[in-house]
């Protein structure tokens, strides 16, 4: 059998398939993502599992093949993008281990006629598409919360990241902005929680005692049930925390809703984002016109959702959202 | 026939490329053309200077772990100062060669074990690489780019510089009297003293060799990856290592070689794409990396017995 009696074949095959099929239905995308080892990033493959697999059997795309670096190393994963190109994938979707080493390897495939897009972690070259998400945004919300809730203002202490990393200086600029929008709100203290609860607490606990009444305390993420820890240790009223999604923020927060009423907000970003990633890549398979900076929602938990948040939330895990073609869609339309 | 004992310690590095090659070409046939090639082994040009400035160390019995921050530190240089100021640039990198040599000869006057000083360096390059590029950016200059995306006529680029990395070093190491000097004090540093050689000199000059070599290959990534950050290179440290060792040479007594190292720098960066092709999952990959390597080691040192049976009788 020669190749073109081949190729004949397989497109017979793909024709008896039924009508249902999308363009993209012969097209191969891959996950090149760099490092696999904490909670976010395990939901973040299972969604993306979880996703792909249903769009594989639908006959969407014909393949959606996830591969982690095992060292979060730059190096290793252009090594990675290099290889899938060789292997033949028409897409390759990116959580990228640096915004700016992987740029050779992306350039190669973009030359190579693969799309690339990058999410979470996010790649400059220009060839590729980016779904960002917007943390100044994230970080101005929590202000606006605040100050629809507490609307005389007062004191607050803000829980930093790690320092240095981009993400941490965003939601910072984000809760900055925030307070000049609200001017009855003033940051008294400021602390590095790293992301981490018990980072979150030793920071927080160290800075209480210098601190004078607190209304509320602004959070990046993973930090939020540390703080409430402090607090209590220190014999303080619990002051408004912002969550960040985590399990063991959100059981708190349940804890003591059920206990006194109290009321807060919590967002973070849902690793599920990799899914969205999957379906812009689908629609620019598909033919369709995007942009190349695209803006991905946060995901925020309310007062009336955290009973439906929670249940769906694995222990020790993040809340989670996947999103479908529709919402990409969206996403994709939003101007 | 008579084959002497360094084809011998060829034979296992070069016949595992090969194997590895075979079946990198079988499950993914695309691989075999030239585009594909360059694919395959481009990443593993900055690897391979890594690894020759790695065994260059090791030839005089020292271990650089500073290999990975070093090399990082000098991509963030080519991605900025020589990129926007070349003549600062070019003096930075000289300076840092200038200052692998004192190392050299610090470890040597001072007795200290090159482990310890090349460890605390890689604190020092770290943070060097962090004030010039305190965050990842900076382009590549116009002429690594040029040279690590050329496209010479029927062989790839990739395979191009291996033939002359290789060819370059043997030369250097094995033909040149310097070379012979080098392995020497590595094999017995007194007898070289005693026949009224400088040691202190031949380790300095060592050590600035390895510099010159680490410096080409922060500059040959950069032109890979178009720009740089401070922790681009971290795992060239092991790799380099891992690289000499692969390719014959040893830790001890001064017994390297250079196209052995550059054949083992491509065969790790063709031992992960091969992993990946079998698709194998993250979790098992380092170890399966491992496993590759304790397989190619353990025919080495079954070779060595034979080798040493041979000489005995």
């Amino acid at each position: 059998m020669n190749i073109r009696t081949m190729l004949a074949a397989s497109v017979a095959v793909a024709c008896l398939c039924g009508p249902a099929l999308a363009d993209t239905s012969s097209k191969k995308i891959a996950l090149s993502n760099n490092y696999a080892g904490n909670s976010w990033r395990q939901a973040m493959l299972t969604s993306w599992d979880k996703i792909t697999k249903e769009a594989v059997s639908n006959g969407v795309v014909a393949a959606a093949d996830p591969f982690t670096t095992a060292e979060n190393q730059a190096t290793e994963q252009a090594a990675q993008i290099q290889n899938m190109i060789l292997q033949g994938y028409d897409a390759i979707v990116i959580n990228a281990a640096s915004p700016t080493a992987l740029n050779g390897a992306v350039k190669e495939a973009c030359d190579a006629g693969i799309t690339v897009v990058s999410f979470d972690g996010i790649v400059t070259e220009p060839c590729a598409w980016r779904i960002a998400v917007d943390f100044k945004k994230m970080g101005e919300s929590q202000v606006d919360y605040l100050a629809k809730k507490l609307p005389k203002g007062g004191n607050l202490l803000e829980i930093r990241g790690l320092a240095g990393v981009s993400v941490d200086d965003q939601i910072h600029a984000g809760i900055q902005a925030g307070v000049a929008k609200h001017t009855q709100f003033k940051v008294v203290g400021s602390v590095n929680g790293d992301w981490a609860q018990d980072v979150a607490q030793r920071a927080v606990a160290g800075i209480l005692p210098s601190l004078p009444d607190v209304v509320g305390v602004v959070t990046q993420g993973g930090d939020g049930y540390g703080a409430a820890q402090a607090f209590a240790a220190a014999k303080r009223p619990t002051p408004t925390i912002v969550m960040g999604n985590r399990e063991d923020e959100l059981v708190w927060w349940k804890q003591q809703k059920d206990k006194d009423g109290y009321e807060t907000m919590s967002v973070s970003i849902a690793p599920g984002v990799s899914t969205l990633a999957f379906w812009v890549a689908q629609q620019i398979l598909d033919g369709k016109e995007v942009k190349k900076d695209l803006v991905v929602p946060f995901l925020s938990i309310d007062q009336a959702g955290l009973e439906e948040s929670l249940k769906t939330t694995q222990k020790g895990g993040v809340a989670n959202v996947e999103y479908s073609l529709a919402d990409a869609k969206k996403v994709i339309d939003a101007k | 026939m008579k084959i002497s004992s360094g084809t011998i310690r060829l034979i296992i590095p070069a016949a595992s490329l090969v194997l590895l090659l075979a079946a990198v070409f079988y499950m993914q046939p695309r691989a075999m053309s030239y585009n594909g090639l360059n694919l395959l082994f481009n990443l593993a040009v900055p690897i391979a200077l890594a690894t020759i400035a790695q065994m260059l160390i090791m030839s005089v019995n020292d271990l650089d772990l500073s290999m990975g921050t070093f090399v990082s530190f000098c991509a963030c240089v080519a991605a900025t100062l020589l990129q926007t100021s070349p003549a600062l640039g070019i003096l930075i990198l000289l300076g840092a060669i200038a200052t692998y040599a004192v190392i050299g000869v610090v470890i040597h006057l001072r007795e200290l074990p090159s482990i310890v000083v090349t460890l605390g360096m890689s604190f020092v390059w770290g943070g060097l690489a962090v004030l010039i590029l305190p965050s990842p950016g900076g382009t590549a200059p116009a002429f690594a780019r040029w040279i690590m995306t050329a496209k010479p006529p029927l062989v790839p680029m990739a395979i191009v510089a291996s033939i002359l990395i290789a060819a370059v070093t043997h030369t250097i190491v094995m033909r040149s009297s310097f070379g012979v000097l080098m392995r020497g004090v590595g094999g017995n540093d007194r007898s070289v003293e005693r026949a009224g050689w400088s040691v202190i000199g031949i380790r300095a000059g060592t050590y600035a060799l390895a510099g010159l070599f680490a410096v080409l290959a922060g500059i040959a990534l950069v032109g890979l990856t178009t720009s740089a950050d401070a922790n681009i290179a971290l795992r060239y440290t092991l790799l380099s290592i891992a690289g000499v060792i692969l390719g014959g040479g040893e830790f001890v007594g001064g017994k390297v070689s250079p196209i052995g190292a550059v054949i083992g720098a491509l065969t790790l960066t063709l031992a992960g794409s091969f992993l990946s092709f079998m698709r194998i999952s993250p979790d098992w990959q380092i170890g399966a990396q491992g496993a590759i390597l304790i397989v190619v080691l353990a025919l080495r040192l079954a070779l060595n017995r034979l080798e040493k049976r041979e000489k005995s009788q």
